[in-house]
């Protein structure tokens, strides 16, 4: 650079020091893979959208995963497995929409359905696990702790992945959907046709910390995908990790207007 | 030249009316007529005395007999019905032919010279169909098959027809060309003079094979009297159940599952050797104090010893745990009964293997033996406008309707009948693939992620807490500014709107009284951003769906 006999515009260094961020992340990521007392786990082929907001990149085969409140989210979760040609399993969850999760890529043929276990839940949800990779399901509101760690137990013997709406004790990592705002509908006119949402994530990988995304769940043409945006020249990708909800959420006035450049 | 064959037809008229008035306790003085294809099929001798025909439309049978009973013609309750028949003649005399349910027939020889003559043996048939409550039934003997149908219809009261060794061309001769039961070419013959089957014998069959080709032949060598088809006698159903009993009775699965081991094996064995596999097995369980508990079990693929072995374990562990149906008492007899057999040629994996995932299988009708066939599902969306009716729930194991038969029921023959009541369910009369048909008036997609099995209670207001409502017109009366989940457990306030839109009115089968819907569904977006499908009815709003 100082060959031109330029100082460099402070821009510029942003704009340079911006990309490292990510991976400088990556490699702290394996380092800390590397330091890991437990043995390393099989991941699962997950939704590149939704990579930023699980530890390890990817979702893990023995591991628990909790959501909060949005079926979609965990439609998205499903469908990158199940394009893999996983089989996925649905317990307990009687509203749960199959065309909105054939649509968001979760292959029907491999959907399992068992919409009221009653009180047979633990016997059937571990029935389910033995033979189905990626089981979705409720925890009953008593579940003892006892019970919750055989579970996890039994899913990390069978190498399957668990996807609980609502709290679980030992859940690999917790997403939830913060904010929501619906494009294409108005005041009277118009139809739901896209929604861009900020997904928050903690978990046991993230020291603490939150991650948040903004995500498209779905964008005009039912993908789900991250939400990018102009800024300036820059161009940031929105699934940024920062410190805290705050950040993002003083910044998302200033994406809200800009939502069609965004695709 | 071939020789004809002195032949016994059994018939008993009107067999499938007589079918259905059994297996619907009716009497046969009823007036009832079966319907296929919108014609009547058959019909009883009361109906036919008001005038019904078969060939009839449903409305001239109904203008001709007010009080006619229609039912849909069931082609396996008749086949299923007159098996005991035809066991019961296999009882008497051998090599019985099924030629309809209703008729058959035998090969005259052996009989008559058993039961001392030809008529001897016709009265030992005849004796044996009154006790089985075919009374009206008929026995005809000719020279060859076809001979003996047409003495069995000829009107009259007779139960025993015989035309003598030798009199079939002559008995023919008078019968009317329609006989040949080949309507096209009988209308031919009868356009070209020939109006009885006699003057169609007359020609020389030369130049009947020259003008009607091989057709034409077959139905002159008919025609003439020298049907030369021989009886060809079923099979006799091989018993292939398998059936143990214990004394004393046993109440722990593993002593139970031993003692079917070697019977089971023996089973699939046998059916091996007949070059047949088993895809659905019913499995009873009689218990010590007389109770039989039965379900049947479907296989993806084919029962191996192992496998029914395992149907048995399942059914008696899901009946030993709590439960409505839990085994009362020790077990004395476990009966397993082929439902579905197959070629085994039909069940051959490819090269590189194309079954089903057995596992899968295994662990889900685990399940379904806790909770019950319909407990676990797949699902294939279906037709429809609203959200609840594309997705259509099939039960695991039963064909997947319109589906590519992935997984889900590729040979599972015993669940045709659910798959079918599924598809009922779309209602929009295009079942599974219509999923992908254009749907004009469809809810716009993204479809929702929450499809609510229950329509849950909303309230919308106007922004002063006035209703909102949709005049006879379509028009909105009122905008909905303010929206509320009614939920008993956790009361809240009415929340405002971030965005709406609305109504999309639907009016769906305003031609049926009984399913005709009318009401006008709207999208909101509430405040915290997540958006509901809503309905506005009649007696108030419901939350169709959520997209959350």
């Amino acid at each position: 650079m100082f060959e031109y006999g330029e100082m460099p515009d402070p821009a510029v260094l942003l704009a340079e020091a911006a990309p490292a961020a990510p991976s400088v992340r990556e490699l702290q990521e394996r380092i800390r893979q590397m330091q890991a007392t437990k043995l390393e786990t099989r991941s699962l082929q997950t939704s590149p959208a939704l990579a930023p907001l699980l530890p390890g990149g990817a979702l893990k085969a023995g591991a628990a995963y909790s959501v909060e409140g949005s079926h979609s989210l965990v439609m998205a979760m499903m469908a990158g497995p199940s394009a893999a040609g996983a089989w996925c399993g649905v317990i307990g969850l009687p509203d749960f929409g199959a065309e909105a999760a054939s649509r968001s890529g979760v292959d029907l043929d491999r959907l399992v359905f068992v919409p009221h276990p009653g009180e047979q839940w633990l016997s059937v949800v571990s029935a389910v696990i033995d033979v189905v990779t990626v089981v979705v399901t409720v925890a009953p509101p008593r579940l003892g702790d006892a019970l919750a760690a055989r579970l996890a137990a039994r899913i990390r013997q069978r190498e399957a992945t668990m996807i609980v709406l609502g709290g679980w004790p030992q859940s690999e990592a917790t997403l939830s959907v913060t904010e929501s705002s619906w494009e294409g509908i108005g005041q009277g006119f118009g139809h739901l046709a896209s929604r861009r949402v900020t997904v928050s994530a903690r978990g046991k990988g993230f020291m603490g910390q939150r991650r948040t995304a903004r995500l498209w769940l779905p964008d005009v043409s039912e993908q789900v995908r991250a939400a990018e945006t102009v800024r300036g020249a820059e161009t940031v990708r929105a699934a940024e990790t920062v410190r805290g909800a705050e950040t993002v959420r003083g910044a998302w006035p200033a994406f809200a207007g800009s939502g069609e450049l965004a695709s | 030249m071939t020789t004809t064959v002195r032949t016994i037809v059994v018939w008993c008229p009107d067999w499938p009316v007589r079918a259905l008035a059994q297996s619907e306790e009716l009497s046969l003085e009823d007036p009832i007529a079966l319907i296929d294809h919108g014609l009547v099929f058959a019909c009883s001798p009361r109906a036919r005395a008001d005038g019904v025909r078969r060939g009839q439309r449903v409305r001239e049978a109904q203008a001709a007999c007010v009080d006619l009973m229609t039912f849909d013609y069931d082609p396996a309750l008749d086949h299923r019905s007159f098996e005991a028949v035809v066991a019961a003649l296999e009882e008497l005399m051998p090599g019985v032919q099924v030629l309809r349910p209703g008729m058959c027939a035998l090969a005259a020889k052996g009989p008559s010279r058993y039961y001392g003559g030809e008529r001897g043996a016709a009265g030992v048939l005849l004796t044996t169909l009154v006790g089985l409550g075919a009374e009206d039934a008929r026995i005809t003997i000719a020279d060859g098959r076809f001979a003996a149908e047409q003495l069995a219809r000829m009107p009259g009261e007779q139960s025993i027809r015989i035309v003598e060794p030798g009199g079939s061309p002559e008995f023919l001769s008078e019968h009317p060309i329609d006989a040949i039961g080949d309507p096209q070419l009988a209308t031919l013959l009868r356009r070209l003079g020939l109006s009885t089957l006699g003057a169609f014998a007359a020609l020389d069959f030369r130049d009947v094979r020259a003008r009607f080709g091989e057709a034409g032949v077959h139905a002159h060598t008919m025609a003439s009297g020298r049907d030369a088809r021989r009886v060809v006698p079923r099979l006799p159903p091989q018993l292939r159940d398998i059936e143990v009993a214990f004394e004393p009775p046993l109440d722990r699965v593993d002593q139970i599952t031993f003692a079917v081991r070697t019977a089971a094996e023996r089973f699939v064995d046998e059916l091996t050797r007949a070059l047949l596999v088993c895809t659905s097995i019913r499995v009873e369980l009689h218990t010590d104090n007389g109770v039989v508990h039965d379900r049947g079990w479907g296989h993806p693929r084919w029962f191996s010893a192992n496998d029914v072995l395992d149907r048995i374990r399942w059914q008696v562990q899901g009946r030993t745990g709590a439960g409505a149906g839990a085994l009362t008492s020790a077990i004395i007899k476990v009966r397993v009964v082929p439902e579905g057999l197959d070629s085994i040629g039909n069940y051959e994996t490819g090269l590189w293997g194309s079954a089903p995932d057995d596992r899968i299988h295994h662990g889900l009708s685990r399940v379904q033996s806790l909770l019950g066939h319909g407990a676990v599902t797949t699902a294939v969306i279906a037709g429809g406008r609203g959200v609840s009716e594309r997705q259509v729930m099939i039960p695991w194991g039963d064909p997947r309707v319109g589906a590519g038969g992935a997984g889900a029921g590729a040979g599972a023959g015993g669940g045709a009948a659910g798959a079918g009541g599924g598809a009922r369910g779309a209602g929009g009369g295009a079942a599974g693939t219509g999923g992908a048909k254009p749907w004009p008036g469809s809810v716009p997609l993204p479809a929702p992620s929450t499809v609510f099995e229950k329509p849950r209670g909303v309230t919308v207001l106007t922004r002063d807490g006035g209703p909102v409502a949709v005049s006879d017109r379509g028009t909105l009366d009122g905008v909905p500014a303010l929206f509320q989940v009614n939920d008993a457990e956790s009361p809240s306030r009415p929340q405002p709107l971030a965005a709406w839109t609305g109504p999309w009115p639907v009016h769906e089968r305003w031609w049926d009284q009984a399913v005709a819907r009318s009401f006008h569904r709207f999208q909101v977006v509430d405040v915290e951003g997540t958006a509901w499908l809503l309905a506005l009815h009649e007696h108030g709003w419901w939350a169709e769906a959520r997209y959350d």
